[in-house]
Order: structure tokens, then sequence, then C-alpha cells
């Protein structure tokens, strides 16, 4: 039995009783980050000193794409849960904040979309 | 809802002002601080694989920032920033797991997560310039 008064629960002070969810995905990007960034380390080394052509074939090829799209994936998810921290930490001022949130989001999806379209274009051979 | 008024000037306890730097707080910082860089570094990964979709002449646009003398600075503290962050996020695992807490454990694992960015950054420049050559 809660010993709170009805206002007390209407404002909502306290604990936010949430965030497990975003600790969780956090650690489950950084492992697939990791993993992933040791793979991109490795391809990184292979392509170097390719021309244009040998690179677009590596990177067009289904395991490096496959790979490649995950690794964007987790890098997204991870970078944007990352930002939203920062900015809720620093940021106080209601509207910056807001405004500050929203562009995170747009950024985060926006990268990953533009990457995963270049991958995908380049698989495809288009 | 957040107050739209100025919130009371109250005092705060000194913090930075009196707390000695240790090297813990410092990795503790830039830990957040290459988090924020590689943020924006991954502009320059999207330009690549943009670049590289796009054709030809849309790759040397990129090659010819990257072998250039600026992009070769920021490529290097991307990969610095990129592994510094890696192996940060390893010794927080530790951390996750419930290890590493003693005085001299945390001591030893910031030092390896500094000592081993460096030397791995330093190691995969090398490969890239052996690879290079071909």
């Amino acid at each position: 039995m809660t010993m709170r008064t009805p206002l007390a629960r209407v404002r909502g002070f306290g604990s936010a009783r949430s965030g497990t969810e975003h600790f969780w995905r956090q650690r489950l990007t950084a492992i697939a980050n990791a993993l992933l960034t040791l793979g991109g380390v490795i391809l990184m080394i292979s392509l170097t000193g390719r021309t244009y052509p040998g690179v677009r074939q590596i990177l067009g090829s289904p395991l490096i794409a496959v790979l490649m799209l995950l690794f964007v994936l987790s890098i997204t998810v991870h970078m944007k849960i990352g930002m939203q921290v920062i900015i809720e930490d620093y940021v106080h001022e209601e509207k910056q904040k807001l405004t500050l949130l929203v562009l995170n989001t747009f950024y985060a999806v926006a990268i990953g979309l533009a990457c995963a379209y270049a991958i995908l274009k380049l698989s495809f051979g288009v | 809802m957040a107050e739209t008024k100025a919130p009371a000037q109250r005092p705060l306890s000194p913090h930075l002002q009196i707390y000695r730097p240790m090297l813990t707080m410092m990795m503790s910082i830039v830990h957040r601080i290459t988090g924020a860089a590689l943020y924006f570094g991954t502009l320059i990964v999207a330009w690549w694989l943009l670049a590289a979709a796009a054709g030809q002449n849309a790759y040397g646009v990129f090659e010819g920032f990257a072998t250039s003398w600026v992009g070769r600075v920021v490529l290097f503290g991307y990969t610095w920033a990129l592994l510094h962050h890696m192996l940060g996020g390893i010794r927080h695992f530790v951390w996750d797991l419930g290890y590493g807490f003693g005085p001299e454990e945390r001591e030893w694992l910031v030092r390896a997560n500094l000592v081993g960015s460096i030397a791995l950054t330093v190691l995969l420049w090398l490969c890239f310039a052996m690879f290079g050559m071909r």
C-alpha cells in the first residue's frame, strides 16, 4: 500500500522506473560493435592499396555486405543511446533538450539508412 | 514538467575545483569524449560507403581526402578514438560483471586501456602502411 499522496503520484517526481532496456541495449550493441569492429579493421587492412573496382567488388560481396549492415545497425543504435545520455546529462533547459534529443534520433536514423542504402547499392550492383 | 522560471541560485559543493585529477577520472571523461567524436566521425564512414556506391569519380574525391595530410590526421584520430572507446567498453563490461573494482585493479584497467589503444592504433597504421605498398 503506497503512502504517497495523490498529488505526489500525479507530479511523478522520483525515479523514472525505466532504463533497463537502454542499459541492456547499450551492452548488447557494445558486444556486437567490438566483434564487428574487429572484422571491420581486418576489412580495412585488406582494402588498403586496392583500386576502385577491387574495393567495389569486395564491399559488394554477400558476406561482407551482411556484416557491414549488421555493423551499421549496431553502431547506429549504440551511438543514438550514447548521445542521448550525454544530452540528458548536460542540457537542462527544456526546449533545448527536446530539440537536441529529436535531432539526435534523426541523425542516427539518417546516417544508418544512408549507410545501409550504400551497402545495398554496392551489393545489387546498380 | 520542468519549471520555466529561473531556478533558485543555491551554492554547489566544489568538485572539479578541488578534486585532484586521477587517471581513472580522466579516462572516464575521455571515454565519453571519444564516444561523441565517433558519433560525428560516423559521417566519414557514411561518406566512404556512399562514395563507393556512387562511382569512380565520387570515390576518387574520397580517396583524395583520405590520402591528404589533413585526411590522414583525421583518420588516425578516428581509429585511435575507435580503439580507445572499444577498450574502454571492455573495461566497463569487466565492471558490469563485477570484477576489477579493487584499487590496484582499476588502476591497471585504465592503464591497459590507454596503453592498449595507443599500441593498437600504431600497429594498425603500420599494417595500413605495409599493405598500402602493394
